[in-house]
């Protein structure tokens, strides 16, 4: 299906990356968010309050996150495509209602432009340590997607993507931002809406009486009706059957939440977006994404103006993580060199997949800008001699 | 237009960040090139060190950070003692005149001054000091035509303030097209030595 024209700001823009997921979002067909300003994501919902009413929807400013993040999910299940928008302190708030938007099947996208923590940390400041948070954050066994873009052009363009997985799978997806890259100002071009893809809700086509609000076929994604169709309607956080019942067996359990976890799992190589570039004759391979990716690719023409064999994966889908390109790699590179604005997240990842096949350099910083280049180099130096 | 780092540094309320949007929507939009801006500033709303940083190129900008500026553009005290000392050796100095005490320049810098705020007050409105500052580094820097610069100030600004702004930068331009490289007399009266 195509974008609404009416959501579609097509033209050649200089703006920042908040203002570019924001536009992205619309043209998504994104026509209702719940937020609560934060810096330095506020740019996101400012500028959407101010568009959306033109395109026929509506933003509220909630009391908090919390209320934020549930309210986003009512405006899902009355029918309109949505999304909130923050920073650390408010994703830490809103983490109980991930897990209820993942139980729920809620497809919606959380907008995190990460700044550094823990807690207030620095508001004005680039980070990227959300990661774990954005995929384990909220308690029991689920899936979600996280995307990491790079540039505002990327995040006009990603957000759309988030909304289609989002409404794909019907799972809440990650949209992890970094300061930076949020208040980065390029230029952004919006193509026609006729030239944008853009998936709809997954609607039931079954009759009133046919339907059964989680019942699948192969790929495990339940068809959605929404409140006051006349459908059988019950969205709770408790674990349910098909029929959307409470059901506190454990094999209700095992059916409901092996399944939450497989929707994701089966479709991971349709997923996994990720940029390449020198993996061939690579002997090391740089791993990185968001605004730290940049960074490396200094560090990387840098280390290949010495004439070292040097690699580039770019993760742009960081959730579901990809296990089968790092297995495949670790088995014919020495080692893998992992910046991130973080003292060691994704490199876990990396080091778990690589299983000890190739070895892992974290190259760690704490937030508040991002590595000097030379950082980069010199584990890569260092990981080419191994 | 080869790869450039700029740096424009002030107090919040200057337009500090509005000029250097201007400039890089200048460059990647009406002149075709590429640009990236990226800013520092406070929690503060007004009156905090804020600083915008700006690459402009013919090709791609991968590294979006400005580490040795070929041209840094100074309105405050405060960013003159943190930034002027960064710019590259021949590189070219703007600096607000009224509001910035020039010492210990190191270097062979090529500098310029213009009395921005002084300016933007006899056209009515301090606020637009920034464009004044845009004309005139657009004259001095010759980095980006007069013309893509023009079209970007008009387009960047309120509708209701369009006509004031490009009065402001067609007098900050003109400034700067009479503006002398070196050190013009009014540099010597805020203590500039060249060495």
């Amino acid at each position: 299906m195509k974008a609404d024209p009416h959501g579609v700001l097509t033209g050649t823009h200089f703006i920042d990356g908040d203002h570019a997921c924001c536009e992205g979002a619309l043209a998504a067909g994104a026509r209702f968010a719940a937020g609560y300003p934060i810096t330095p994501s506020t740019e996101v919902v400012e500028r959407f309050a101010a568009r959306v009413p033109m395109v026929g929807g509506t933003f509220i400013q909630m009391e908090d996150e919390l209320a934020a993040s549930i309210a986003l999910q009512g405006g899902v299940w009355g029918g309109a495509k949505a999304f909130t928008v923050t920073s650390g302190p408010g994703f830490s708030l809103m983490m109980e209602h991930i897990g209820y938007a993942a139980m729920t099947e809620t497809p919606c996208v959380f907008v995190d432009v990460q700044r550094g923590g823990p807690s207030t940390g620095l508001p004005t400041l680039p980070a990227q340590a959300d990661m774990m948070q954005a995929r384990w954050g909220s308690h029991g066994d689920y899936e979600i997607i996280a995307l990491c873009p790079n540039s505002p052009q990327e995040c006009f363009d990603l957000t759309i993507k988030a909304f289609n997985l989002a409404e794909e799978f019907r799972v809440p997806v990650m949209f992890m931002m970094d300061e930076v890259v949020g208040h980065m100002t390029e230029k952004v071009v919006i193509p026609p809406a006729d030239q944008i893809e853009v998936v709809p809700r997954k609607h039931t086509h079954k009759s009133v009486e046919d339907y059964l609000p989680y019942a699948t076929n192969g790929d495990m994604v339940p068809e959605m009706a929404h409140a006051g169709e006349g459908y059988k309607f019950h969205v709770t956080g408790l674990t349910h059957d098909e029929r959307g019942y409470p059901n506190m067996t454990p094999q209700t359990q095992d059916k409901l939440v092996r399944r939450l976890q497989n929707k994701i799992r089966i479709a991971v190589d349709r997923i996994c977006l990720f940029e390449e570039d020198g993996l061939e004759n690579a002997e090391v391979v740089v791993i990185s994404y968001g605004i730290t990716s940049r960074v490396a690719q200094r560090a990387i023409d840098m280390a290949h103006e010495r004439g070292l064999k040097v690699g580039k994966l770019r993760l742009i889908t960081a959730w579901p993580f990809p296990d089968k390109k790092i297995v495949e790699l670790a088995a014919r590179v020495k080692a893998f060199v992992v910046p991130e604005l973080n003292l060691g997240q994704m490199v876990r990842e990396v080091e778990r997949a690589a299983a000890g096949k190739a070895k892992t350099f974290a190259v760690s910083h704490a937030g508040g800008g991002v590595h000097n280049p030379e950082e980069i180099l010199r584990a890569i130096v260092e990981a080419s001699r191994c | 237009m080869r790869l450039t780092e700029i740096r424009i540094a002030g107090f919040g309320g200057q337009g500090v960040i509005l000029s250097a949007v201007v400039l890089g929507k200048a460059a990647s939009i009406y002149e075709n090139g590429f640009a990236t801006m990226t800013q520092n500033f406070g929690p503060e709303a007004r009156g905090g060190a804020c600083s915008a940083q700006l690459v402009v190129s013919d090709s791609p900008v991968l590294y979006p950070y400005v580490t040795r500026p070929d041209i840094t553009v100074i309105m405050s005290q405060e960013a003159y003692n943190r930034f002027a000392q960064e710019l590259r050796p021949g590189g070219t100095l703007i600096i607000e005149e009224d509001l910035v005490r020039v010492s210990d320049l190191k270097g062979d810098l090529k500098v310029y001054a213009i009395p921005a705020t002084r300016f933007a007050e006899e056209l009515g409105k301090r606020m637009v000091l920034n464009s004044v500052m845009v004309g005139f580094f657009t004259a001095v820097t010759k980095l980006l035509s007069a013309d893509a610069v023009r079209k970007s100030v008009a387009d960047s600004v309120p509708a209701n303030f369009r006509e004031l702004n490009l009065k402001a930068f067609d007098k900050g331009y003109e400034y700067g097209v009479t503006a002398k490289v070196g050190a013009p007399p009014e540099l010597e009266e805020v203590g500039y030595e060249k060495e």
